[in-house]
Formats: structure tokens, sequence, C-alpha cells
């Protein structure tokens, strides 16, 4: 696409702030302008009645499965759980220093990073409107610290503005404003709103212009106290002689439009990003091990599920035991609830409808690949003074992200160095050798932070599509697709239930997969009482 | 020397704004990545390096973790040009409609190399109208 065609789709516009995370959750939650119901999540679940010793399988221990593992344990239930890793969390995944990280095609990382730097290579920041996923941080003790998504210090780049030059945030922000609400102010003074506004509306919102735009007592966005109260000072103020500040010059609204940095703007806005974010102090792995904790000698860890078969009285789950030379072993239980992602469940013979079937067979995976990368100091705090936050870019890494832990330190610290979502250069950096991968996100992201090339020390690289577990990053719902066969995916098959984010409305998002899980243990619950 | 180095990058700015097809370019100071939510690659061969290859492996032979992406190796199913380009430009289970982000050309390019690669030798090509025709929806039954 050329960066001259004006016609950009909202998605589009989203998948290149790199806000797709949520995809069409976030992409709802903006044309509901505002108008977003809260999240249905009522509190810990309770499965009153006897399941009169009834048995569930269930097959994944993401959050998801986890999540069912532990509930209907509580509620009485003989519960067993299937896992291809030997390590619990599924995508709630921390990477760390001493770890090693095969992909699929056999390429191996071994990650280098120093004690207590991690990457999230999967869900790396909770909303505050997420509200399972925080009852079950409370519940399990895990604690939280805030995720920076807004550092106004922080920068927007592209490589076809201001000579490739980072802007700050601030700037950007305060000049983008600005020089819309001096446009408005002059519309309104010149009568062209007239039809529209009533007079005294009219001066309400002059006022509420000048307001928004830190526009001068004649309405005007120039260099002076008014603009620098938004966008900062030239020279700051000091202390004793010489203190005096100096304001900064705005940038013209031409510049701020044709350089198209305003659309950086616009993952601030959304529902998704909204402050407060939140991440697990040390890692969001630590959600995944603190679930595993409540369901001790549960999970049986390396089996990789290879047929799943159901008839009047049970289930029956064929698995290769993956540390016994894959050996192929049976797991049985009156019912399942199966977390298996459809990238991978779509390829596993399954007795279901044909409709479920169907909806199994329906989704596509998005495609999507991070960074981590350990520098030797944390310049973009030193020289910089970032402080977390992110900064969006429109070279191939399309964002970088600085830590929102152990600020003003010194020290090391690993960037998620790049994260993309979707589009070709997904694709791209997915087809190189991790290696490859590493150095193109120091050459890119050397072009924002010059300190790159002297500081740079070691990186690994996940691209989701490689990811062995799960072949892709999340399902990719269309509208089209959800209409056909959303709620054939989500029906209770005979003694079946699936569940994880691709049956939810917060697709790629631990919300989702808990949510999910939730009512489908639910509706199982109901049906096994009942019976 | 942040100074320097963001010279430096106001050249490569400059340099890919002189020039239409450096523009496209200018995202990349080695091998050109795609600006933009199409691919830049053309041809067959460096289509399938930078996006098959992703899933099915530079050798086209698949990979095989908790599921699998087939092999293209020698592959029956790509008799049949229809499959090929439904595939590409409608997806097939987890698969995404990767022909959504190529011209018809592209699309066209790609499938030909893999039909006549990896111990495939189809040798009906298809061709950039074929693709087109393909993109649209089937036409109602009446």
């Amino acid at each position: 696409m050329n960066e001259t065609t004006p016609a950009l789709s909202r998605r589009r516009l989203f998948e290149i702030i790199g806000a797709s995370v949520g995809g069409a959750a976030a992409y709802q939650a903006m044309t509901r302008l505002g108008y977003a119901e809260e999240s249905p999540y009522r509190g810990p679940i309770k499965l009153d009645g006897d399941p009169k010793g009834a048995s569930v399988i269930v097959l994944g221990a993401g959050l998801a499965g986890m999540t069912a593992a532990i509930e209907l344990e509580r509620a009485g239930y003989k519960v067993s759980v299937l896992e291809y890793n030997s390590r619990p969390g599924g995508r709630n995944w921390s990477l760390r220093g001493g770890e090693v990280y095969t992909e699929l095609g056999g390429a191996t990382q071994n990650c280098e990073f120093d004690p207590g730097l991690y990457l999230n290579p999967g869900p790396w920041r909770i909303p505050y409107h997420h509200y399972a996923i925080l009852d079950y941080c409370r519940r399990f003790g895990v604690a939280l610290e805030p995720f920076i998504q807004l550092n106004h210090n922080a920068y927007l780049h592209s490589t076809h503005a201001f000579d490739g030059k980072p802007q700050r945030i601030r700037d950007v922000k305060a000049d983008y404003d600005g020089g819309v609400a001096e446009l408005l102010a002059k519309a309104t003074k010149k009568g062209a709103l007239d039809d529209a506004v009533s007079k005294e509306d009219q001066a309400i919102l002059l006022e509420a212009l000048r307001s928004l735009g830190a526009l001068d007592k004649d309405f005007r966005y120039r260099a002076g106290d008014d603009s620098a109260s938004h966008r900062g000072y030239a020279k700051h103020s000091g202390g004793g002689l010489g203190a005096e500040p100096i304001a900064s010059e705005p940038i013209g609204l031409h510049d701020i439009l044709t350089s198209r940095l305003w659309r950086g703007l616009q993952s601030f806005l959304l529902y998704d990003f909204q402050t407060t974010m939140f991440q697990p102090i040390g890692g969001m792995g630590r959600i995944g091990e603190a679930f595993a904790r409540h369901i001790p000698d549960r999970i049986r860890y390396g089996a990789k599920v290879i047929a799943i078969q159901q008839n009047e009285t049970g289930v029956t789950v064929a698995f290769e035991d993956l540390a016994d030379g894959g050996m192929v072993r049976e797991a049985k239980a009156d019912w399942c609830v199966c977390t298996i992602p459809l990238s991978i469940l779509s390829e596993i013979p399954i007795n279901v409808s044909t409709r479920m079937k169907a909806a199994i067979d329906a989704v596509p995976y998005a495609s999507a690949v991070k960074f981590g990368l350990q520098f030797s100091r944390r310049f973009w705090e030193e020289d910089e003074h970032i402080f977390g936050g992110i900064s969006y870019t429109d070279l191939p890494i399309r964002q970088i992200s600085y830590p929102s832990t152990n600020f003003n330190a010194g020290g090391k610290g690993v960037l998620l160095g790049g994260y993309t979502f979707d589009g070709p250069n997904s694709y791209e950096f997915t087809a190189m050798p991790p290696a490859e991968r590493v150095k193109r996100a120091v050459e890119f992201g050397g072009q924002i932070h010059p300190q790159y090339s002297t500081a740079f020390e070691n990186g690994v690289s996940v691209a989701w599509s490689r990811v062995p577990f799960t072949l892709g990053c999340a399902g990719d719902w269309s509208d089209e697709a959800r209409k056909a066969h959303y709620n054939d995916l989500c029906q209770i098959d005979g003694r079946i239930v699936l569940a994880g984010e691709h049956a939810s409305y917060i697709p790629a998002w631990q919300e989702g997969a808990i949510l999910s899980a939730l009512d489908a243990i639910q509706r199982l619950h109901k049906r096994v009482v009942a019976a | 020397m942040k100074v320097a180095a963001l010279c430096v990058i106001g050249l490569i700015a400059w340099a890919a704004a002189a020039s239409p097809v450096a523009a496209d370019d200018a995202s990349s100071n080695v091998e050109a990545m795609s600006h933009g939510w199409e691919f830049s690659e053309h041809g067959g061969a460096d289509l399938f390096r930078s996006v098959c290859a992703a899933c099915h492996q530079p050798d086209a032979k698949g990979a095989v973790g908790a599921g699998a992406y087939p092999s293209l190796v020698a592959d029956d199913k790509l008799a049949s040009t229809g499959f090929m380009l439904a595939v590409l430009l409608r997806g097939l289970k987890g698969m995404p409609p990767v022909g959504d982000m190529m011209n018809d050309a592209q699309v066209a390019d790609v499938v030909n190399y893999v039909r006549t690669h990896f111990g495939n030798a189809y040798p009906d090509a298809v061709s950039a109208a074929d693709v087109a025709a393909a993109r649209r929806p089937p036409p109602l039954s009446k």
C-alpha cells in the first residue's frame, strides 16, 4: 500500500499501529463508541450440584484448560489434563535466560538474557477491564505491576516523515490537537458552523477548543506558554540564574497531517489499551505457573493428542507419550473439555457433528513475531528519558516497547525489539532463520535508537507460525466466519466442549480464554447434574 | 554520536523519497522487506521463500509439532489449480488467505512455482486472469 493512499480501512489502521492483538475485539470496541458492556465475569464461578463422580479430561494446560481443570476439580469432578509442552501455561509464557527454544523446522535458540530479564512471547499486558484474569491473579497470589502503554516521551516514527527522525509522542499529540483545534476555532469564528452549532454553544466550543489544543488568547496555536503547557519546552525551567524556560516550536499542521504519525496516536485511545494496564511482576508466565500449582499432579506433560473419539458412554483420547519415544497411549473420561488451538485440532481426528467440525476448520490463525533484545545499558532511560511505553514505527518491526519494571535502576535491560501482527512482515520475518530475524530487528531498531549499535548484546525471536504448540498466534476470525460458525463451535457436542480464546469474542487475549472456559464448564456442569 | 546517526537516517529517507522504486525499500537497509500490507516480493521463488516457507519450510517439506504443516513435496493435491488457488485466496483450516496480500500476478507466480518445483511437475500454468476469476465470488445459483 502506498503511503499516500488515503483509503485505509479501520482494521488495517489498527494493524499498522499494532493494535490487532485484540483484532476484532478492538474493532468492535471502537465501533461501539464507548457503549461497551462491562465484562460478563461475575466473580468466582459456583458449580452447585453433585457431579456424582463424573470424570473430565481436559486437553491443553493453557489458561483455558487450567481454568476448567481447577474449577471442575473444585466442583467434585475427577480431572486429568493432557499437555503437549513440558510446562504449563501454553501461550502464557516468559522466555528467560538459560532456556532453549526450538521452533518448527528445528531452529534452536539459546536465550542468553541475564538473570531476571525476560521476553513475553505471547500475551504481555492486561487491561483493567479484564476482570476474570485479574480476579484469578488476586486469588492465586500473582503480583501485578503497571504496564505502561502510553508514554508521551516515547516516539512515533515514519521512514517517510521528518527525514526519518523519530518524533516524541508528546509533540505529535500536542501539535495534532493544537492544529486541529485552531482550525476548528477559526471555522467557528467565521460562522462556518452556524448551521450546526448554536451561538451559545459556539462560545463554549471555543473555550473547549482552547483547552483541547492549548491555544493562546486569540485561539492560535503558537510557540508560547500555552502550547508549551502541552508540548513542553526547548529549554526546561531550571533553578538560579538563567533558569527561565524557553517554549518549544510546534510542528505545523501540514507537516503533522502529511507525516501520518497521528495514526500512531490511535492505539492509546482504544478501549483495549486504555490505562491502567498491568503485567505480572517477573513475567507473564507467572500466571500459568500459579494456575498449575492449583492442580498439582493432574497435568500430564509431553502428551501429543492424536485422536479424540466419543460414544454414548465416554470420550477416549489417544496421545503420543513424548517422554517415551512417542508411545501411543489412551486416556478415557466421561467428558472432555478441549482447548487445543483450532490450527491443530482441525488436523486431529475427532467425531463431532459436521457443523462443529466445519467450525473447527473455519478459522485461520494469525501470524505474529516478537523480538526480545538485551542491551548492556538502559539507554532509553539514561539517554532519552523513556520509562516504559511503546514507540510505533512504519519499519517492519512496527514497535519497540520499553520494560515497565526496574525503572531508573541502571544495569542491563531487555526491549521488546519488535512485534508484528499479521501482514507481510510477519511472514517475512518468520521465514528467516532466527539469527537473521534478530539481526534485522537490531538494524531496524537502530534507525530509532542509534545506541543499538554499541549496546546490543543478544536476542531471541518467537515467530508464532513456527511455534510447535500452536502453529499460529491466535484465531483470526472474520466477521463472516463468526456469523456462520461461532455458535456451532461453542456448543456441547455429545460429551465434548471446546474452550480457548478461539471460542470467545476476545480473541488473542487471556481474558477470552478464561471466560470461554468458565462458560463451557458452566454449561457442561448443568448437563452433568441434570443427567 | 546520536546526531551523526540521525543524519545517516535522514540520507536514507531522502534517497527513498527521491526515487519511487527505492521508496518501497526504505524500510530495509539489507534485503527489502514489504512496506505496507501487500507483499513486495515478485517472482515465484522469492514469494515462496518469504511467504510459504514461513510455515511449509524452505524445503517445502512441512513441519511437525503438536500439529503439522503439510509437505508440498510431490504433492498430488497440487494437481488441481482450482484447489491451490482456493487455498491461497480463501485459506484452509488454520492457514490464512495469504493471496489477499498479493496481486493476481504474484499469486499466479507462486502457484506456478510450487507446482513446478519440489518434486512437482504440473505442466498447466495459471495466469493472472485465472487468479482474478478465482477471486470473484462464485455466481449465485438460479
